[in-house]
């Protein structure tokens, strides 16, 4: 095994795209504030304008209906915050708030936060074992609450165990009495078929590092009927919808990135898809213990991100597989963890109904458009060995083996 | 060997792990998250498994170029550090939390995954020696600097644990010479103040801490003749040798200060007496350990001369110790001191040494005074 790492992390972040690259760099060396009415700002203006077209075109959406944000994050709170605050000023007994307990923490706390500071009344949409979406029960949710749902929102794709959700039939079940619904599309944008218009979301969240352009710069699709109260103030920027300076820099990369990716979509996804199952197919043989989360999905049926693998391996912690992959120069993942590093049991397994034991013996691959043949190799030469050692490491924190002084003796 | 080098995110363990990296070893860092409540901020010198010491850890083994890991056995040290300090104190006995700590957490637990992760050895900045005999087995030493000397609480690492211990700051001359090493690595912890006091106390108030943990119920306090003196909230609240805060109304009949002699959970009694009843000559510890291979002595039942500890840096005074078994055939280290020590609490380790080398250790069942006999109270 040679010495370069393997990079199977691409749902955390990707590679950036070349010719993402270069129009960045470009533009950062220009001068002009898009918001200029002279010579330089109306070049910044220009960049920016035709990467809102490339985005929209890749979403599906109207050039207007693109609001640029800081990343996927900020659009979650915008959305979130812009529908519940906009719904409950209408009608101030509109304050339940429809979501699923596998949405990112961007809304899982900002729907929290609505609820401990803004009155807002959670409502948890059920979830299968795949962690699909539970569409008649979610349906029947909104047919029973339907005059007091403030708004309904549920991501397009997991994370973590790669599910793609049933969001157009949802979306269109709530539009039907009115209730907008807004998806994280930050994982699904670019991977599977993710068509704004037709989907009768009313606000979709995107994000560019996720698609080959740089970090620092998202958006917020926001349909033009849909009336948002702003989060940040300023200088009106953006429908008056998120103020401050736009970066025309990053808005350049972003919309050449979101322009290759969506190009390349099908070509790409069944590239990966096929690398996706071939590794499961090795990894039953390899290691039949192991479980894969999320629903199956070989040969493409659409359920699942083509380059999504999740699995729990059983007896063993998910860091001390990490670290042994790390080791050897493998970058995985276990979900996620907290600001001093802990790592925590995925909440998305929680909310798929595993225990605490088997969401914290967790690991996640993601592929992505750097992903080759032999990155797949070495992962799969690498794993049964890597999990027999973790594995080992897992049962130690049960069971010690260590001679101590206390050993043998009770009090 | 491939180190693990635990990170509390202080100055001593970044430049012991920075030794270890220097001296040719295979260094990975890692930082023990043990509070439940990860991501508290630090408040002043005290309190670990913060933002700031896991990020502090995190820029030290960047500056060293080392991996670096968080890991979680905050479970692990719940049970087996905290708990036990709170149900030793409701058994109206003194702990040390932090040799709990070294016992079953740092090398314990971490060891046993470390091991079975492929590595060889933990590395710590505690200051402290592991020197080999000539046939190769550990033994602990104390440090260079015997004012910082922390051997103390390591006192309790038996033999397959120090067969995996570094401690790369042994030899170090001072704590000043480690900050200034530190300083000219350009490790941003050199200033670091020390920690102090118990970590999973972020205030330093372990009375107010384990007074919302233990049920205390007010009983009474009595003298050493067994004479009711007065009322106490709670039994659990007092240690021996405390001075203060008795509130006995009526003085001694000698007009001297009355010091906690004993505390008595099970009857919800305070002994207390005159100061000259708290000197011991007689500590009778009971889990007794050895650190690396035992004495000759031990195995014989013999005598032997030792120098006695029973604090982190209290003064070691000199003794005659033996090992007795219960009819149980449990052993139990029996240390005659030659000259007394004072206020000396059950539930505190006594570590025996020879010269600088530590022998082993027990934890103080009974510290008897040959002057006093407890019994006379009922």
């Amino acid at each position: 095994m040679n010495n370069t790492p393997v990079y199977l992390d691409h749902a955390a972040t990707t590679d950036i795209n070349r010719a993402a690259l270069a129009v960045l760099s470009e533009q950062m060396t220009r001068t002009g504030n898009p918001s200029s009415l002279h010579g330089a700002g109306r070049q910044a203006n220009r960049v920016v304008d035709d990467a809102r077209g490339q985005i929209a075109r890749a979403a599906g959406a109207h050039p207007s209906e693109v609001v640029f944000t800081s990343g996927g994050t900020e659009s979650d709170n915008l959305a979130l915050k812009g529908l519940y605050w906009n719904r409950r000023a209408a009608n101030p007994q509109t304050r339940l708030i429809l979501l699923s307990g596998m949405e990112h923490h961007a809304v899982l706390d900002t729907a929290e936060w609505l609820q401990a500071h803004e009155g807002a009344e959670l409502c948890w949409m059920p979830v299968d074992a795949d962690g699909v979406l539970d569409l008649h029960s979610a349906m029947a949710l909104i047919d029973e609450h339907a005059e007091r749902i403030a708004l309904v929102t549920l991501m397009w794709a997991n994370n973590e165990v790669g599910s793609v959700q049933p969001v157009p039939a949802l979306a269109e079940y709530a539009a039907g009495y009115g209730i907008p619904l807004h998806t994280d599309a930050v994982q699904a944008f670019t991977s599977v078929p993710t068509d704004f218009a037709t989907s009768q979301a009313a606000t979709m969240a995107i994000s560019a590092h996720k698609i080959g352009g740089p970090v620092g710069i998202g958006a917020l699709l926001v349909r033009r009927d849909i009336v948002l109260t702003p989060v940040q103030h300023g200088g009106g920027h953006e429908r008056k919808l998120r103020s401050g300076t736009l970066n025309a820099a990053l808005a350049a990369g972003f919309g050449i990135a979101a322009q290759e990716a969506s190009g390349h979509r099908e070509a790409e996804s069944s590239r990966l898809g096929a690398l996706r199952d071939r590794a499961v197919a090795a990894i039953a043989e390899l290691i039949p213990e192991a479980v894969l989360n999320g629903p199956a999905d070989p040969g493409g049926t659409g359920k699942r991100l083509p380059g999504n693998l999740h699995y729990t391996f059983p007896g063993c912690e998910g860091d001390s597989l990490l670290f042994v992959l790390d080791m050897l120069g493998i970058h995985s993942s276990t979900g996620s963890a907290c600001t001093a590093g802990v790592p925590q049991p995925s909440h998305v397994l929680l909310a798929m109904g595993r225990d605490a034991r088997t969401a914290r013996s967790v690991q996640r691959f993601t592929f992505g458009h750097s992903t080759s043949d032999a990155d797949v190799d070495k992962l799969l030469e690498a794993l049964p060995e890597a999990y027999a050692r973790a594995k080992k490491a897992g049962m130690a924190a049960d069971e010690s083996s260590i001679r101590t002084a206390g050993t043998g003796f009770t009090r | 060997m491939k180190v693990l080098a635990a990170m509390s995110g202080g100055v001593d363990s970044a430049v012991a792990a920075a030794r270890a990296v220097e001296a040719g070893h295979d260094v990975v860092g890692v930082h023990l998250a043990l509070s439940r409540m990860p991501g508290t901020l630090r408040t002043g010198s005290r309190g670990c498994c913060t933002i700031e010491d896991s990020s502090d850890a995190w820029r030290a083994c960047d500056k060293l170029g080392i991996p670096f890991y968080v890991w979680d056995f905050s479970d692990r040290f719940s049970e087996d550090v905290v708990e036990d300090f709170i149900s030793e104190y409701e058994a109206g006995r003194t702990p040390n939390p932090c040799m709990r700590c070294n016992e079953k957490i740092k090398f314990a637990a971490l060891l046993e995954k470390a091991l079975a992760l492929g590595f060889d050895a933990v590395c710590t900045g505690h200051y402290a020696k592991v020197i080999r005999d000539q046939d190769g087995n550990p033994e602990l030493h104390r440090a260079a600097d015997w004012a910082k000397d922390q051997s103390y609480v390591l006192g309790v690492l038996t033999h397959q644990q120090l067969e995996h211990c570094m401690f790369p700051l042994a030899e170090t001359p001072s704590k000043a010479q480690v900050r200034a090493e530190a300083a000219e690595r350009g490790l941003t912890v050199a200033n670091k103040p020390d920690s102090h006091d118990i970590c999973f106390i972020p205030d330093g108030d372990t009375r107010g801490w384990l007074a919302e943990r233990i049920e205390m119920k007010p009983g009474v306090i009595v003298d050493q003749d067994g004479n009711e003196l007065g009322e106490h909230p709670g039994a659990q609240a007092f240690t021996v040798g405390q001075r203060k805060g008795l509130r006995l109304g009526r003085p001694a009949a000698d007009g001297k200060p009355r010091f906690v002699l004993e505390i008595r959970p099970k009857d919800n009694k305070v002994i207390v007496g005159p100061e000259a009843l708290l000197a011991v000559d007689e500590l009778r510890g009971i889990r007794v350990s050895w650190a690396g291979l035992p004495i000759t002595e031990v195995a014989a039942g013999a005598r032997f001369d030792c120098m006695v500890q029973v604090r982190a840096h209290g003064d070691p005074v000199a003794a005659v110790a033996h090992v007795e078994r219960t009819e149980h055939g449990i052993p139990v280290l029996v240390t005659r001191l030659l000259e007394p020590m004072r206020g000396v609490a059950p539930g505190q380790t006594m570590v025996i040494y020879q010269g600088s080398r530590v022998l082993g250790q027990a934890t103080i069942d009974s510290a008897r005074s040959t002057a006093w006999d407890p019994a006379k109270v009922s």
